[in-house]
C-alpha cells in the first residue's frame, strides 16, 4: 500500500531548500534601508536608556547644580533643570519609564484588540454586532479626554497611566483584526482545516491568527509610538506619577520656564521624536516586508 | 477493493442562505443554492455532478461535507447519518469522510509546512502516537508521488500540481473512505491534470474509495466517474451512468450542455457527426436562485419549451435502468 504510485515528479525541486514565510520577510526588511536605520536607532536609544544608568550613576532627582545651567557648561553635557537636577540623567531614567510605559500600553492595547477582533470576525452575527458597536462606543470617545478622566479617578500611578493609555488605544486593533479574520475566514485553508476537525479555538489561534498578524503587527509597533506621545502627553499635564521620572514629565515640569530655558524642554522633546521617528520608520519597515502584494511571488 | 464505510446517500438535500424575513420584518431574500437534490453513491464508485457556475454543485458538496448549514435534508455515509452528528460526534466522524478543494493556492495554510498540514487532521482527531503520525505522513507522502523529504517546505516552494497532491495526502490521512472533490483539477495545466486524475483513479484501485466528484469539464467527468449527476440551478435535471448519458442524453439542457463541448474535430467526433440537435444551444443565463421560476426551472432558457413547463415543475423520474430525468417532454 505505500508502493509509489507515480514517482513521475517532473515538478520537482532540485535542492531542499526550506524558506520559512517569517524568515522571507526578515530579508525583505534588512533590505530596507530605512527600516534598517529606525532599528538601529531604536536599540540606540534602547541601549542608551536601559544600560545607562551602569554607566552615568548620576541620581535624576538630586539636585545637583545650580538650576538652568547651559548644556556643555559645568560638565553637565544637557544641562541642568529648574531644579538644578542634571538633564542627562533625567534623560536616562525618563526613558526606560517611556519606552515601557509604551511597550506595555501597547501590549494591552494588542491584546485586547486581537481578542475581540478576532471573536468578532469569525463569529460574526449577534457576536459581532456587539462587539463592534463596544469597539466603536470607545472609538467615539475623546481619547486624551478618557484617558484624564481614568487617570484621575484612579489616580496617578506608572499602572494606571498605563492601563489608560492601553484601554483608550485598542480599538484600532479590534478593527484590523477583524478585517484580516473576515477576509481568511472564508478561505479555502479554513475550510480544509475544519474538514479535518479543527475546533473554533484552534482555528481561530492556529490557523486564522497567524495569517492575519502582520498587518496586526504593523499596527501594534505604530500604537508603541502613539504610546509613548501619549503619556508624554499625560505628564505635559501633570497627570503622570511625580515619583517616577519620565520625558513627557521633564517637559511638563520645564514648560513654565521654556522661554527663558527652552534647552530644558527640548531635549527630552527630541527624544521623544527621535523615538517616534524609529519606531515608524520600524512599522514602514515591517509593513512593506509583511505586506504580501509589495512582495514578488 | 471496496471501503469499508459504506454509500452515500443523499435525500432531498436543500440548502438556502438568507434569511425569510428581512431587516424591519418586511420579506427577506432567501437564495435556494441546493433545493432538493437526491442522490446515491455506491461504496467504491464515482459520482459526477456536473453543471455550470451557480448550479449549486458545490454548495452540496459542502452541505455532504457538513461545512455549511443544511436546511433540510439526510446524508447517511453506511450507517452513520452524517446530517445529525453535532459537536464532538461530527468532528470524530470526520475521518471518514474528507474532501479535496479546488484551489490549492488557497486550500493550504501558506505559515505551515507540507508535513504539518498533512499530518493536521491526525493530530487533531488524536490517531496514533506521535511517532505513528510521523511514520505516516511519510507513508502518505510517498503514496500520492511526492518525496517524504519535502515535508520541511512550505506550500509557496511547492507547484500547483504538487499542492493538490499534498490536498489528496491531507484528505487521505485518516483513511476515510467517502472523499468529496469540489473541482480538484480544474485549476490546473492540462498535463497536470491527467497525472492528478491518474493519481486518483490509482487511488481508488488500491484503497476502494467512493469519490464525489464536482466538475464543470464534462471531458474530466467522462474520464473518472462511473455515474454522472446533471445539476441546474440547485435541482438534478438528470442523472445516468457514464455511457448512456454521453451517448443517449435526454434532458434538453445535458443535451445543450454536450453540444457546448468544444473539440478539435468540430462538430465530428471519430469521423461521425456528433450529436447535436438542431436548436441545441442555449441563450442567456440562469435564472436568480432567489426567486427560482415556479415551472421547470430550465423553461425560460429551453429551446422546446411548451406551456406546461412553465406551469408545474417535472418530476425526477426513471426513463430506463439507471437514467433519471427531469422533463416533461421525455
Amino acid at each position: 500500500m505505500s508502493e509509489p504510485v507515480q514517482t513521475n515528479n517532473t515538478e520537482s525541486i532540485e535542492a531542499i531548500e526550506t524558506i520559512s514565510p517569517w524568515r522571507e520577510m526578515a530579508g525583505i526588511f534588512f533590505r530596507n534601508y530605512e527600516a534598517v536605520f529606525g532599528l538601529v536607532l531604536l536599540v540606540s536609544i534602547m541601549v542608551f536608556t536601559f544600560i545607562g544608568p551602569f554607566v552615568y550613576t548620576t541620581d535624576p532627582f538630586e539636585m545637583v547644580w545650580a538650576p538652568f545651567t547651559r548644556p556643555g557648561q559645568e560638565g553637565f553635557l544637557f544641562g541642568t533643570d529648574y531644579l538644578g537636577r542634571d538633564i542627562l540623567a533625567e534623560m536616562i531614567a525618563g526613558g526606560q519609564v517611556s519606552i515601557a510605559i509604551g511597550l506595555a500600553a501597547a501590549a494591552i492595547s494588542v491584546v485586547i484588540g486581537v481578542c475581540i477582533g478576532a471573536f468578532a470576525g469569525y463569529y460574526g452575527g449577534i457576536v459581532e454586532e456587539a462587539l463592534m458597536r463596544s469597539t466603536e462606543f470607545f472609538q467615539v470617545l475623546p481619547t486624551l479626554l478618557f484617558s484624564m478622566v481614568i487617570v484621575a479617578l484612579f489616580g496617578a500611578s506608572l499602572l494606571t497611566v498605563t492601563f489608560a493609555i492601553g484601554i483608550v488605544s485598542w480599538p484600532a486593533v479590534a478593527r484590523v483584526t477583524r478585517t484580516e479574520f473576515l477576509r481568511i475566514r472564508e478561505l479555502e485553508y479554513v475550510r480544509a482545516a475544519r474538514s479535518g476537525s479543527a475546533k473554533d479555538g484552534y482555528l481561530i489561534f492556529r490557523v486564522i491568527l497567524p495569517n492575519a498578524l502582520p498587518p496586526i503587527i504593523v499596527q501594534a509597533n505604530l500604537m508603541v509610538g502613539s504610546a509613548i506621545l501619549f503619556e508624554a502627553a499625560l505628564s505635559f499635564l501633570n497627570l503622570s506619577d511625580p515619583n517616577v521620572m519620565s520625558w513627557g514629565q521633564v517637559i511638563g515640569s520645564n514648560r513654565t520656564y521654556i522661554l527663558d530655558a527652552g534647552f530644558a524642554v527640548a531635549i527630552p522633546g527630541f527624544a521623544i521624536f527621535l523615538t517616534v521617528l524609529a519606531i515608524s520608520l520600524i512599522g514602514d519597515g515591517l509593513n512593506d516586508a509583511l505586506n504580501p502584494r509589495l512582495r514578488q511571488r | 477493493m471496496i471501503n469499508a464505510d459504506g454509500d452515500l446517500k443523499v435525500e432531498n438535500l436543500k440548502v438556502h442562505f438568507g434569511k425569510k424575513t428581512g431587516l424591519f420584518g418586511g420579506p427577506g431574500q432567501v437564495v435556494h443554492a441546493v433545493d432538493g437534490v437526491s442522490f446515491d453513491v455506491p461504496a467504491g464508485s464515482t459520482l459526477g455532478i456536473v453543471g455550470e457556475s451557480g448550479s449549486g454543485k458545490s454548495t452540496t458538496a459542502l452541505a455532504i461535507m457538513r461545512l455549511v448549514e443544511l436546511t433540510q435534508g439526510k446524508v447517511t455515509l453506511g450507517e452513520t447519518i452524517i446530517s445529525d452528528l453535532e459537536g464532538d460526534a461530527l468532528r470524530s466522524e470526520r475521518r471518514r469522510f474528507q474532501m479535496i478543494f479546488q484551489d490549492p493556492y488557497s486550500s493550504l495554510n501558506p505559515r505551515e509546512r507540507a508535513g504539518d498540514i498533512v499530518k493536521e487532521p491526525l493530530h487533531l482527531m488524536k490517531i496514533g502516537t506521535k511517532a505513528e503520525r510521523d511514520d505516516r505522513v511519510s507513508e502518505l507522502f510517498t503514496q500520492v508521488g511526492l518525496r517524504p523529504e519535502q515535508q520541511a517546505l512550505f506550500p509557496h516552494q511547492f507547484s500547483g500540481g504538487q499542492r493538490q497532491r499534498l490536498g489528496f495526502a491531507k484528505a487521505l490521512a485518516t483513511t476515510p473512505g467517502l472523499i468529496v472533490c469540489d473541482e480538484p483539477v480544474s485549476a490546473l495545466d492540462v498535463a497536470i491534470q491527467a497525472q492528478i486524475l491518474n493519481l486518483m483513479s490509482d487511488l481508488q484501485d488500491q484503497m476502494g474509495l467512493t469519490y464525489l466528484f464536482i466538475s464543470h469539464d464534462l471531458g474530466v467527468v467522462q474520464h473518472v466517474c462511473d455515474e454522472i449527476a446533471v445539476m441546474y440551478l440547485g435541482q438534478i435535471v438528470e442523472q445516468a451512468d457514464r455511457l448512456s448519458l454521453f451517448s443517449r442524453p435526454r434532458h434538453p439542457y445535458t443535451k445543450a450542455l454536450l453540444a457546448a463541448v468544444p473539440t478539435v474535430h468540430g462538430s465530428f467526433v471519430n469521423g461521425k457527426r456528433r450529436l447535436r440537435e438542431p436548436g441545441m444551444r442555449i441563450k442567456g443565463d440562469p435564472p436568480s436562485p432567489i426567486n427560482p421560476p415556479a415551472g421547470c426551472r430550465f423553461a425560460g432558457r429551453c429551446p422546446k419549451a411548451e406551456d406546461q413547463c412553465h406551469e408545474t415543475a417535472p418530476a425526477f423520474r426513471h426513463i430506463d435502468t439507471g437514467h433519471k430525468v427531469a422533463c416533461h417532454l421525455v
